[in-house]
Parts: structure tokens; sequence; C-alpha cells
């Protein structure tokens, strides 16, 4: 399967989200407890949804990392647990702003989901200083791979805890996408979905693209320097997490 | 992971796990009895930290969920005091280098690690436990079964604390990284040794009502975690 | 300075015999931390029963060459085979049969010299935990007396006849020794020496800082600077050892 290239597939991208919000101002009908407000979930639950999966697929390349050692896949578990975090910062902020407007509080625990994520958020949030506590670049891939498997073995438990622990009294708040809505709304909802999903990949190709340039680049740099040689080919200096620079010596 | 070698007991086979399980137990608890680092100041720890709910929430009898939320708090603030520790003598020795050398599987160690923190946490819940009795409990028919959800708690404490701890043994600032990364990984088993153990210290006697399913999430975390260890504890070994 | 080139190894035809490969070989080894390189392209062979030199200036890459060969690091690039088993995956198989003294002792301050002795003894399955050789090479060094201290009670002197003891304990075939004679006195140095000396049964690999003394006792001899060799005696090439000096003299 060929895959498209990063322009045309920024293109769709901006394409479906440009689609995607102008269904939910115009297309989608106003939700009859909650009002306008609601909307906000079109934006809400599909950067859950995809900053989740992203924590999953950031895992499927950690192990891929651990079994062949090649960096690229490191570099991909980076990026991608990078931007599942941001979108995290998204789900968290547009969660709380929906229970201000519904709730009038900043925070509620009622919501189980929300919860959990906060706690997976917490979880990944630690990556970074744990990759920046550790200088070799090696060991540092390499812990950073155990984490994203552990982390991501650790989501699915933390859900099913945190929802047990939901008290029975209080319903669910957020309708879920799967059951009950109608079909104008589960259209906007999967457009949105899809919208979103997009830019996550697109956003960790770029990001993949940078890192691999500013690689190539300080390699260039090192062999202008006078590294005469360097090692054998087939062992490219694949894009890497830029490590904070080590004090010289 | 390796196949066993050939020529059992000859040079350069492997030492049998177990063998190499009960030598390293054995070096973490000599040491510690010796040195008394890490037990002792988890007693005091939990102690010192009942005293402070006693007036922090200005109550002297607990029940419920609230006794479950204090002791819990404290028995996994406690425990992360030891797993804090848990790699230190490797770490001063030269980093794991004369494990590292020995033809043992890794997987000894981590066992050997859990084991060893498995046994303060328990000594700890022994000391502990009947303080929290005297000082917050009307009644005692609640702790034997306690002892048992706590039991289940010290694995899943076990696991993903010499998981994590390991990881963080060889980085810097390894005693703010380790808790930062542990804590969230905890929340589970909180949420369930909670649940648990509210029932089981409720104000009219324990109840076991629904107690099955909270058991069923301990258990599951300790299997899941137990197997994301060995799965990547070769890894985590190497240098 | 250039180079020397190492002939080509003929390639393994997978009858190799143990008894007859080499205790240790390296080809094109490059080891890198992060974006540095501290080992290019390091290739050497120590035949069994000899001694090679490593020499350099510090920061040359010594130790961690003889990290490498002791199974502790992998190498970035290049092929290393110890007792005839590649490494790294076949390391398993190795580590019962090297000794390494290193820098660190490797030694629990917490328990005393024979405790400390008994658990490398069980880590490496020796029998009746290795109860009468530890009793022997405790007395060989002049630490009978002392077995039952505790290691941070020990000088620096005996903590590190201590180590030498434990590098041998399970008797190894390949011995790595980095700086065997730090904090040891005359006497002390010659104890320990009837434990990591020449033997016939036993390669070493020997890093030392007394040029003289490591070239006298060896057969082959590697400098390296700035982690690449410059000079290299072994035996396939026609130098000797007095030769690899003066080209390690000029290097400095």
């Amino acid at each position: 399967m060929k895959v498209p290239s990063l322009r045309a597939q920024a293109a769709a991208t901006v394409a479906a989200l440009g689609a995607g919000f102008a269904l939910v101002f115009f297309y989608a009908p106003l939700d009859a407890d909650q009002g306008f407000i609601q909307k906000i979930f079109y934006l809400h639950v599909p950067l859950a949804i995809c900053a989740l999966l992203g924590f999953v697929v950031a895992a499927g390349h950690a192990i891929r990392h651990l079994r062949t050692g090649d960096p690229v896949h490191d570099a991909r578990s980076y990026v991608s647990i990078h931007l599942s975090v941001i979108f995290g910062v998204g789900v968290l902020l547009t969660g709380s702003i929906w229970a201000r407007a519904s709730w009038g509080k900043w925070w509620v625990w009622d919501e189980p989901t929300l919860v959990s994520f906060l706690i997976v958020f917490l979880l990944y949030a630690t990556y970074y200083p744990l990759r920046y506590a550790i200088e070799d670049r090696d060991r540092q891939a390499r812990y950073a791979s155990v984490f994203a498997i552990t982390a991501g073995a650790f989501v699915p438990l933390n859900f099913v805890a945190v929802r047990m622990a939901q008290s029975l009294v209080h319903p669910r708040v957020f309708a879920t996408a799967e059951g009950g809505l109608p079909g104008s709304m589960l259209f906007t909802f999967c457009v949105c979905l899809l919208g979103m999903s997009l830019l996550w990949l697109t956003l960790v190709r770029f990001e993949l693209a940078a890192k691999s340039a500013s690689a190539k680049l300080s390699r260039l740099r090192r062999a202008l320097e006078g590294e005469t040689y360097g090692p054998p080919s087939g062992s490219r200096i694949a894009p890497g997490v830029p490590s904070r620079a080590a004090s010289p010596g | 992971m390796t196949s066993p070698e050939e020529g059992t007991g000859g040079p350069g086979a492997r030492t049998h796990s177990l063998r190499a399980f009960t030598a390293i137990l054995a070096k973490d608890l000599r040491v510690e009895l010796r040195t008394l680092q890490a037990v002792p100041a988890m007693v005091l720890f939990a102690v010192t930290t009942f005293v402070l709910f006693r007036y922090g929430l200005d109550r002297t009898s607990l029940s419920g969920s609230l006794a479950a939320g204090v002791l819990l708090a404290t028995v996994l603030f406690a425990a992360i005091l030891a797993i804090n520790r848990l790699f230190v003598p490797e770490r001063d020795e030269g980093g794991f280098d004369a494990i590292r050398l020995a033809p043992v599987d890794g997987s000894a160690l981590l066992a050997a690690k859990a084991a060893a923190l498995i046994v303060y946490l328990v000594v700890l819940e022994a000391v502990a436990l009947p303080v929290f009795g005297v000082f917050f409990l009307d009644t005692w028919t609640g702790v034997a079964p306690l002892a048992g959800v706590l039991l289940l708690t010290d694995l899943g404490l076990a696991a993903t604390g010499v998981l994590v701890s390991q990881i963080g043994a060889n980085s810097r600032a390894r005693d703010l990284l380790v808790p930062l990364v542990l804590l969230p990984l905890l929340v589970p088993v909180m949420i369930a040794a909670a649940n648990s153990a509210q029932r089981l210290l409720a104000a009219g006697g324990p109840s076991y009502g629904g107690i099955g399913k909270w058991l069923a999430v301990l258990a599951l975390y300790d299997v899941t975690f137990l197997l994301v260890a060995y799965a990547v504890y070769d890894f985590v070994l190497e240098d | 300075m250039g180079k020397l080139e190492l002939e080509e190894r003929t390639a393994d035809s997978g009858s190799a015999r143990r008894e007859l490969a080499d205790a240790v070989e390296l080809s094109g080894v490059w080891r890198e931390f992060g974006d540095r390189p501290v080992l290019r392209d390091v290739s050497f062979a120590l035949a069994r029963g000899g001694t090679l030199a490593l020499l350099g200036p510090n920061g040359a890459g010594k130790t961690t060459l003889l990290r490498i060969v002791a199974t502790l690091l992998r190498p970035s690039h290049g092929e290393v085979r110890v007792l005839g088993c590649s490494l790294p995956a076949q390391a398993h198989r190795v580590r019962g049969r090297l000794g390494y003294l290193g820098h660190e002792p490797l030694l629990y301050r917490d328990l005393t010299a024979a405790e400390n002795l008994r658990f490398q003894a069980r880590l490496y399955g020796l029998p009746d935990d290795g109860r009468g050789r530890i009793a022997e090479l405790l007395d060989t060094v002049g630490m009978a007396r002392r077995a039952n201290e505790l290691v941070r009670n020990l000088s620096a002197g005996m903590v590190q006849r201590l180590a030498a003891c434990r590098s041998v304990l399970h008797d190894p075939e390949l011995l790595l020794l980095d700086e065997p004679r730090s904090h040891l006195d005359p006497e002390g140095a010659s104890l320990v020496e009837a434990l990591i000396g020449r033997r016939p049964d036993r390669a070493r690999v020997l890093v030392a800082h007394d040029i003289e003394g490591a070239l006298g006792d060896s057969d082959n001899a590697l400098a390296l600077a700035a982690g690449g060799a410059v000079a290299y005696s072994g035996p396939s090439t026609g130098l000797s050892v007095g030769d690899a000096r003066a080209i390690y003299g000029g290097a400095l």
C-alpha cells in the first residue's frame, strides 16, 4: 500500500477537520438537556479516543523496538506518546470546560472516564522526566520502551478499576457515541473522529520527519568537523530523541 | 528465554534460577537485618502518619472507607520508602555488575527483589495493623481478613515497585522519579484494596457483599504486572 | 599514524572446535555513547593461555573495551567472540567462564569477606557453596583471619585482595583485569599475583598504567588512543611487543 505524501495527508486532515467543525456548528442538532455546550463533545471524545489509541500504538512500537533494537521504533514510540499527551491536555481542558458549564465546577469526580484519563495522563507525563534522567541514549530508549509497554498494559486495568469504583448513585453524564445517539449526531461525531485521527497521524509524521532531518543535519555537521570515518554503512543514525546536551568531556 | 545449558554443573553452565533466587534473597535479607535501613523507617513512618491522621481528621475512631483510606495510603507511602532503597546495594557496588556477570537468569534478581520487598511489607503490616487497630478501630473482627487483602496488595506493590525501581536505579534523580512513575501505576491497586478494606472495616463488622469483584481486580492487577515485569526484565537488566 | 590492518580471519566453518578457537576475537568493534564514539573499529585476537596488554591514556576506551569482552556492554557494531561464543547472543554461555576484576570491587559493604565470597559461589553454582575454595583463596591473599570482617571495615588494599579472590573464585578460563594492582602495596601485589598471574589454561586481558610491567608480562599488546587502535602486536602481524611500545610511545 503506497503511503500518501505528507502534503496530501495534511490536506486531507484539514479537509476532514473543516468538514467536521462545519457539521458541528451547522448540522448537528442541539442536545435537549445540555444545550449548546454539549457540542464540546465532538472535540472532547475524539481527542480522548485518539490519545488512548495513541498510547496503545506507542506500546506496539515499543515492543518492536525491544525486539529489534532499531531506534526508529523508539522514535515512533516517543512521538506517539508525545502527541497523545498533548491531546490528553486537550481532553482534560475540554472535559473541565464542559464540567464548568454543566455543573458549575471545574472538575467532577463523577465521570469515570475523565478520572481514568487524568490518571493515565499523570502516568504518561512522567515519560519525559524518565527519559531525561537517563543519559546513555541506548539505555534511555530501552527503559522508555519498557515504560511504554508497562503503561500500555496499565491503561485498560485503570479504566476498569475506576469505572467499577463509580458509585451507582450518579448516572453517567456523558452520552456515549455508541449507543442511543440520533443519526445526525452520530454522523457528525464520526467525521470529527476521522478528522482528529488524521490530525494525530499527520502530526506524528511531521514530527518524525523533523527529527529525521535534524539527525541527518547533525551527522553532516559531524562529518564536516573532521570525523573522517563513521560507523559502517547500514547503521544510520535513525531519528532519535533529542537528548539534552550532555556536558562536554 | 534461554534454554538450559549442556552439562549442568559444568563450567559455564547456568546456575539454576532457584538457587540464584535464594542466594540473592538471603543476601538482601541479611544486609537488611544487619543495617536495619528499610523496615524500621517504614514502621516509624506508618505509626507517625497514623498520629498525624488522628489530628488531621480530628477523629479517634475510624471505620469503613475512612479507615481503609488512612490505612492504605499510609502503607502505600511506607512501601515507597522501601522501593526507593531496593536496588541501592547493587547500585553502590558497581551497578548490578556482580549479578550481571554471574551465569544467572535476570529473572532471579527480579523475583528475589520482589520477594524481599514483600517480606519488608509483611513485617511492616504485622506491626502497623495492630497499631492501627489499637489507635482507631472499635472492633477487630475485620482485621484477619484484612491481612489477606493486604497480602494481595503487597504482591501488586512488589511487582510494580520492583519494575519501576529497577528502571530508576540507573537514572539520575531516582528518588523523585520512582514515586512519580509509581504512584499513578498504583491507583488501580489502591482502588481495589480500598474498596475491599472498607467493607471489612465497616462500622458494624465486616461485610462481604461485593468484595469478590474487588479481590478479582487486585488479582488481575497482580498477574498483569508480574507478567509485564517478567517480559521486560531482560531489557532493564542489561547495560 | 595509520591504523594497522588485521588479517581477515577465515570465517568459522561451523565445525571449529572450542579447543582451537581463540580466547577472544574482536573484529571491527565500535561503541558509541549517545553521539560520541568511544571505541572505533577495534580488532584483536588473543590465544588461549596468552596475555594481552591493553594500553592507552585515560579516556582511550580501555575500560569500555574490557567491559564489552566481559559481556557487560554490547558493541554498537562489530563482532565479538569470547571463548568460542559470539556476543551478545551467546553471552549466557560464557559468563560462568570468565572473571572480571574492574575498578569497582563488586563487593557488598555490609557483608563480611567470607559472606561475599559465599554469595558469589552460590551465584556461580559452585558445589558446597565453594567452602573449601574460599578458605584456600583467603589464605593465599593473607586474609584468613579477616574473613569475618565487614567489607566496609577493610582497607582499600584488603578490599582489592578480596576482589581478586572474587574474580577467580570459579576458576575462569578468561580473566579480565582492569588495573589489578590499584590500592595494593608490594606485598599485597605479590599475593594477588598468585591468584591472577599467568597460567597456561587461562587467557588474560590486562589493563595497566604501568607500561613496562604490563608489557613484560604479556604476549601481545594493543594500544588505544581516543577509542581507536594505534598499535597492535598480535599473532598475525609481525610486530613484537617492543615495536608496539615504541609506536605507543610516539602516540602520546
